[in-house]
């Protein structure tokens, strides 16, 4: 404390601080970062000037590890730990890309599983990025029901491949095994029971005066901004765009539903203001739902493994497949030189592109809003850093 | 109570160090029992059960996390400004005790009857915000230095809402002394302030609204002023860490604690004092006498003390140029109006 600082601080993108500013730290090891994600925040007072993300904290090589498989399959276990609250939506875009690469169809029933499963993973994903929000604006009691109704979907996927997290699921040309018998009923069981608690939810957390006072007007991210710098999934439809890979590059059997993409339209302030987002992903699991119910009535029975050899050797060739996971465009770029293993893999991470915008988005708010917009656009640093 | 202990120990100094120790050994139980309640309204609010191993449903949990508390390492950061860091938790807590001095817990024990008692509290209080300070800035941690500074700003600013509550009261009554409030409303429910007090039906019904008002405000601040949810922004654990108490670790910590549970008392206390008859009973002259005023006063308190819970775990929290708005301008110029019409209706 004693020592004299003669040369004013410099912020990391060499910005000389004015007299007023300081650099605030909010994270590695911060509550409300959702993981190791570090900003760097130049303050003036409670006003941020500046936000530098710092990233990496999660770096795994998944890429490189990708290339010193022995085979494809043994790539999904690790495109699990990318985004690992939702991991069966990563195996389904690596899965649907090695597919293409391959040019094989899988059987029918493979596809409504894999949306089932997909569906639901989308569910607890939101549901979790729903109840993490609710802490992040102060109330803690909607986290807690979230959780307990994301609980019953990871029983639901306990039953099915005896894993809560990390699932390994997915295969390519098929499953790892078909789902038990009991679980169709079980799965309807849910929707009918899942239903009233986003009601509940809404009532309680999103409708909130206060909620609504925190969120909305705050973090205003224009459409194009939003589409300059590749933002996707909620936040993307959150400021106002309509766009829904499901929907717009249909892949498995998602043309088969019937269901709605759910834009923000400013009820409650701008359009693509942070309460917009959130209730984007609250009406998308209502969609989720209704997608589920409609394919558990029409799934057909048959097998679940498509007749593919032992030892896939994709001709050599490149595919890129995206899907829509819970955070946006899920893309994998995949090269094959003819061998067993991938040459080359690039995953596409929708929590990577969203959060380059939070610079943009979040100058001259406060630091109370600053937790509110990062929230908001509900990264998943595993996903971030791969 | 003090005629009593000097006709068993004579008019000596250890009369008034009982007296002055009365509260203490109110408040050590009592913050035992509301991390309990707490955690247990908490819990069963959220559809889960809070503690069960610690004895019967976890009731010796509190004990237990005094325990660890105690026995924890007493750490003070290197760059920390060591005087002001060690005091300021004992501050904080002698802000909030000094205040039981005037609460009357029953007709026959106040601590200090003073004259002028409500005007004590609102200066006593204040001591607090002197502790938050030093310890925001003593830990030497920007975040609790941001705790520190909004806290102060807050109670600063919601004092003078409260304190027009509080006039409207003396106002009424007539008198600063919390027993003499309390007496004011004691012959039965419908003479609480709350309920326009003890005047004839036309002037109660006049007053009514006004002291339904003057009792919204008046809570509302004092939920601010003691930091807790929606207006809990110098701690807000999401954004400042744990706000100005962040570096605090050990006993230093559980003082903090103990000062906010016994902050919530006295501000609850208050509440019941100014606008539910304070230890009078709801039934006149039925239940009434030292020991009934007793239960009554705190039975009284921990009602409010278990709405500011239950509001704790139900509401998000608002930011702080929002809290800014809310105390300058809605509560105060309604607390402004509500003083006015009070004395007018007073005075006629």
């Amino acid at each position: 404390m004693s020592e004299i600082i003669t040369t004013p601080p410099v912020s990391s993108t060499g910005r000389t601080l004015r007299t007023e500013e300081m650099i605030l730290n909010m994270g590695p090891q911060h509550p409300a970062t959702h993981g190791v994600l570090r900003l760097e925040l130049v303050v003036d007072g409670e006003i941020v000037v500046d936000v530098i993300p710092h990233i990496g904290y999660l770096h795994r090589c998944f890429e490189k590890h990708c290339e010193h498989m022995t085979n494809y399959q043994q790539v999904i276990p690790y495109t699990d730990r990318m985004d690992y609250v939702a991991s069966m939506t990563n195996e389904f875009g690596f899965v649907v890309a090695a597919e293409r690469l391959l040019k094989i169809q899988v059987p029918e029933r493979v596809d409504y599983i894999r949306v089932i499963m997909a569906e639901f993973q989308r569910i607890a994903s939101h549901l979790i990025a729903i109840g993490t929000y609710g802490i992040d604006i102060g109330a803690f009691t909607p986290f807690l029901y979230c959780f307990r109704d994301r609980e019953k979907i990871l029983d639901l996927f306990e039953m099915t491949c005896g894993a809560r997290l990390l699932y390994n699921y997915m295969w390519v040309g098929g499953l790892s095994h078909d789902v038990p018998p009991d679980f169709i009923p079980k799965a309807k069981e849910f929707c009918t029971y899942f239903k009233p608690n986003i009601k509940e939810l809404n009532d309680l957390l999103t409708y909130n005066e206060i909620f609504v006072k925190r969120t909305a007007n705050v973090g205003v991210l224009p459409a194009d901004v939003a589409i300059n710098y590749g933002c996707s999934g909620p936040m993307l439809r959150g400021s106002g765009v309509d766009w829904d890979l499901r929907r717009d590059d249909p892949y498995s059997v998602y043309h088969k539903f019937d269901w709605d993409v759910c834009v923000g339209k400013g009820e409650m302030g701008t359009v693509g203001d942070c309460w917009d987002r959130h209730i984007v992903r609250a009406r998308e699991m209502e969609q989720s739902v209704r997608i589920i119910e409609q394919a558990l009535e029409q799934i057909p029975e048959g097998d679940v493994h498509a007749a593919i050899p032992k030892r896939i050797r994709p001709n050599p060739g490149e595919v890129y497949a995206r899907i829509e996971s819970p955070r946006g465009e899920l893309g994998y770029y995949i090269v094959s030189d003819g061998s067993a293993t991938p040459y080359r893999i690039k995953a596409r991470s929708p929590a990577f592109s969203n959060l380059s915008v939070i610079n943009e988005i979040s100058k001259g708010a406060m630091i109370a809003d600053m937790v509110a917009i990062a929230g908001s656009i509900d990264i998943v640093l595993g996903e971030v850093d791969r | 109570m003090e005629q009593f202990l000097i006709s068993l120990l004579g008019d000596n100094i250890w009369v008034h160090i009982i007296m002055g120790a009365l509260p203490l050994v109110f408040i050590l139980p009592y913050a035992l029992v509301t991390i309990y309640l707490e955690m247990k309204i908490a819990a069963h609010m959220q559809d889960r059960l809070a503690y069960m191993r610690t004895g019967w449903h976890g009731t010796l949990q509190p004990f237990a996390d005094i325990l660890k508390l105690l026995q924890k390492e007493d750490t003070i950061p290197t760059a920390a400004d060591k005087i002001l860091f060690i005091l300021a938790p004992y501050i904080v807590f002698t802000g909030t005790y000094a205040a039981f001095a005037v609460l009357p817990f029953s007709k026959a024990y106040v601590g200090s009857d003073l004259n002028i008692g409500l005007f004590y509290i609102v200066a006593i209080s204040s001591l607090v915000v002197v502790g938050l300070l030093m310890a925001g800035w003593a830990s030497n941690n920007k975040w609790s230095l941001f705790g520190a500074l909004r806290s102060a700003a807050q109670i600063v600013s919601y004092e003078i809402p409260s304190a027009f509550a509080i006039l409207a009261v003396i106002m009424i009554t007539g008198t600063m002394s919390l027993n003499g409030i309390s007496d004011f409303q004691s012959s039965g429910i419908q003479n609480w302030l709350i309920f326009g007090g003890p005047f004839p039906m036309g002037k109660k019904l006049l007053l009514f609204p006004f002291m339904l008002i003057m009792f919204v405000i008046y809570y509302i601040s004092s939920m601010a002023e003691v930091n807790r949810t929606p207006f809990d922004i110098p701690e807000a654990e999401s954004e400042l860490v744990q706000g100005y108490n962040t570096e605090f670790s050990g006993m230093k910590f559980a003082m903090f604690y103990l000062a906010e549970y016994a902050n919530l008392f006295v501000v609850s206390a208050i509440v019941t004092v100014l606008f539910f008859g304070g230890w009078a009973s709801p039934f006149g002259t039925f239940m009434s006498g030292p020991g009934w005023d007793a239960f009554w006063f705190i039975t009284k308190g921990m009602f409010f003390v278990c709405v500011n819970i239950w509001l704790r775990w139900t509401l998000p929290r608002l930011r702080v140029d929002q809290l800014m708005y809310v105390s300058w301008k809605v509560l105060t110029p309604f607390a402004l109006f509500c003083v006015l019409a009070i004395g007018l209706i007073v005075v006629w």
